[in-house]
């Protein structure tokens, strides 16, 4: 009840408040008897699968038998090695105290911390870096606080890193051990001469822990860009290696420092466009990533040919078409009357043949939406052939693509009748609804 | 050989270059030449357009069975300048059956003359000069002796001219190689980043490598950028066009598509 007020939930029906006394609870809800209604409350009002506490319990009256007191008696605390007396209440039963010794008494545990002779100290364990009385200390502090390193860090008033002293002690530990043992083959198992303690790592360590838990979120963001730049860059580094004719014999250098340039070139140029996100736009966001990372290969070969770059980079924006479409982009091209590999091939015209392709692309792309979407207001119609309400104007190239595409729609109406062939050119996320829509016609 | 005293030069140069050039580069450049190649300039790219092929005269009357025809195969700057500011030297793998087929070219023009009957792929290596570039490039080229037209008459006067326009670009060029051919009509010289200097190129040697008055210019073909970029503008346009006209389409439709959708597809 007090819990529903206080997070401003609407209170059960019956808002009076009450005594933590039992009454019989006038609720419609089903309670069970021996709970306040109020407490049941709490509890969200219904009864849980599993009641947690019999409920019967709740009412039953200790024995009658037993005279049941409280009384405020010291207790025995053996843990304490001082004379402290400390009291609590303790149930008493019919006049006799509980015995034996404090129940938490059992919980005190400490860890067992060698500890070493002066001999000792003089044989295996002088370092120039520690002195005995330190050494001592530490000792002392690390029984003292159960290894717990923070707080000796603390403590001791050298300043020392909390590695130092971890290493001090566990190589002064494994010391002992190894040499109060009579054999080797003894002490192997014991965890500290087993794992070492290696101060070098454990700095390093933490030193990273602490950078990566510092990271702003804007940092993250830039390193999870990177890696994913790099992993592509790496991935179509090897898919590029696979291609290369051998016949070039230009080695590619990789070593790491050129890695780590072209993610810092591909880190550059690519952030602004991975971060756009229409779809319209993402086919050509895949088709920028790809042409940097065809870019940063092409950078690590200190010398190419023109060609070869516009060959490289073709490659790269076609990657995720067909077959069939990059024949397409061809023919198309040549309706153009535009050279498939361009006779004069400046920076400049390389570059505008790159566009020139990479926008028939988008065209054909475009035909096929349209394609698709006929064809789904045609399937509203119920099987009525919707004309295209295209007409062609008097243009070279137009009516070539369009009767094309009309043609092939013409026969994929046909072909609805049967079974369904689904289409061989991959699929953009914009067409996965249509064809849906076309399998279960069908 | 060119590079060397060309170097020397430049060395003597540098001892004569006045206070506009930074300090920190003359401080560089005063350094041995390892350290000048060392420094590179990244998201730069030179590039250096040239034309290969080959020109193949028929011999006529005095043809025979194993020698029909004199060929010449050559790589040039595309405006017939001076490659050897970059080539060091060419080297020219012809078919086996020829005696010592692979034929070094150490001096511009970079060019092979030779004579037989067969079509085959010549392999052309560049060796770039030690500041340009230590990797060479490869350049294949397909030998042509016989006119397209095959029923054509063949002419011991005009030859069958077969060439290809290319680019040969070098990304993140040494300081001292942009240094050397800044004002050189061979290379195509990129724009620096701002605020960049480069001490004053060496104009004292002018060897003259130059295809300009080759006996072969005349049938030299001519390649314009400015036709292609036109062809190209013009296509792109007819392309534009259609991509919004379809566009128009695609909503059109779908403003359709909307309103026949039975709601429970929504």
């Amino acid at each position: 009840m007090d819990a529903k007020d206080i997070l401003g939930l609407p209170k059960t029906p019956l808002a009076i408040t009450q005594e933590k006394k039992t009454r019989p609870q006038r609720d419609s809800q089903r309670k069970p008897d021996g709970i306040a209604r109020e407490v049941y409350a709490l509890t969200g009002g219904l009864a849980p699968l599993m009641p947690s506490i019999d409920a019967s319990e709740l009412k039953r009256r200790p024995p009658s038998s037993e005279k049941i007191t409280w009384q405020w008696l010291p207790f025995p605390r053996s843990a304490l090695k001082d004379n402290l007396q400390l009291y609590h209440w303790v149930r008493v039963v019919n006049g006799v105290p509980p015995a034996g010794d404090y129940s938490f008494a059992k919980y005190n545990k400490s860890v067992e911390v060698i500890r070493y002779t002066d001999e000792e100290y003089e044989k295996y364990l002088s370092d120039p870096a520690w002195t005995k009385e330190e050494t001592d200390r530490l000792f002392d502090l690390c029984e003292q606080f159960d290894l717990r390193f923070i707080i000796i860090a603390d403590r001791l008033l050298t300043l020392r890193t909390v590695e130092e002293l971890k290493d001090r002690y566990y190589s002064v530990s494994r010391a002992i051990l190894s040499s109060r043992a009579s054999s080797s083959g003894e002490v192997a198992g014991h965890p500290l001469v087993k794992e070492p303690y290696n101060v070098s790592q454990e700095t390093e360590r933490k030193r990273a822990l602490s950078m990566v838990l510092s990271q702003t979120r804007h940092q993250e963001r830039k390193d999870a860009e990177v890696l994913a730049e790099a992993k592509r860059i790496t991935e179509s580094r090897m898919a590029a290696r696979v291609a290369e004719e051998p016949n070039l014999p230009v080695t590619l250098d990789i070593c790491p420092e050129s890695t780590e340039r072209d993610i810092v070139l591909g880190d550059t140029i690519s952030p602004p466009n991975v971060q756009v996100p229409s779809a319209a736009v993402a086919s050509s966001t895949t088709m920028m990533a790809d042409n940097t990372s065809t870019l940063a290969s092409l950078r690590m070969l200190w010398v190419h040919l023109r060609t070869y770059a516009l060959e490289q980079m073709v490659q790269a924006a076609s990657s995720s078409a067909g077959l069939r479409t990059i024949k397409r982009v061809e023919q198309a091209l040549q309706d153009l009357g535009v050279d498939l590999k361009p006779k004069v091939p400046t920076k400049a015209v390389c570059a505008e043949h790159l566009e020139l392709r990479k926008e028939i692309l988008t065209l054909l792309n475009l035909q096929k939406q349209l394609q698709y979407k006929e064809a789904e207001g045609s399937s509203f119609h119920d099987s009525s052939y919707v004309d295209m309400p295209v007409t062609p104007k008097d243009r070279t190239f137009v009516p070539d693509t369009i009767s094309f595409g009309g043609d092939r729609l013409g026969k994929r109406e046909q072909k609805r009748k049967g079974p369904g062939r689904a289409s061989e050119t991959p699929s953009s996320p914009a067409h996965k609804r249509p064809r849906k829509l076309k399998a279960s016609d069908l | 050989m060119i590079n060397s005293s060309s170097s020397k030069k430049h060395g003597t140069d540098q001892q004569e270059i006045s206070g506009p050039t930074a300090k920190s580069q003359r401080a560089q450049m005063g350094k041995p030449e390892e350290s000048e190649n060392k420094k590179r300039l990244k998201d730069v790219e030179i590039s250096v357009p040239i034309v290969f092929g080959n020109a193949a005269f028929w011999l006529g009357k005095k043809a025979s069975d194993y020698q029909s025809h004199k060929w010449t195969v050559y790589v040039r700057g595309a405006t017939n300048e001076d490659l050897s500011v970059v080539v060091k030297r060419a080297v020219f793998q012809l078919h086996s059956s020829f005696n010592n087929p692979t034929r070094v070219v150490e001096s511009a023009p970079f060019e092979l003359s030779e004579s037989g009957w067969g079509e085959f792929e010549i392999a052309i290596t560049l060796y770039f000069h030690s500041d340009v570039c230590e990797k060479p490039l490869n350049l294949f080229h397909h030998l042509k002796l016989y006119p397209e037209d095959e029923s054509g008459p063949m002419s011991t006067k005009k030859p069958v001219v077969v060439e290809f326009y290319d680019e040969i670009v070098f990304t993140e060029p040494s300081e001292s190689f942009l240094a050397r051919v800044q004002n050189h009509p061979a290379v195509t010289f990129p724009r620096l980043p701002a605020g960049f200097t480069l001490p004053p190129p060496d104009e004292s040697k002018r060897n003259r490598g130059d295809t300009k008055d080759h006996p072969l210019s005349q049938w030299f073909l001519n390649f314009s950028e400015a036709d292609e970029l036109l062809q190209l503008a013009a296509a792109r346009q007819q392309v534009q066009a259609h991509i919004a006209k379809l566009r128009r389409q695609i909503s059109m439709i779908d403003g359709q598509n909307q309103q026949l959708k039975p709601p429970s597809d929504q």
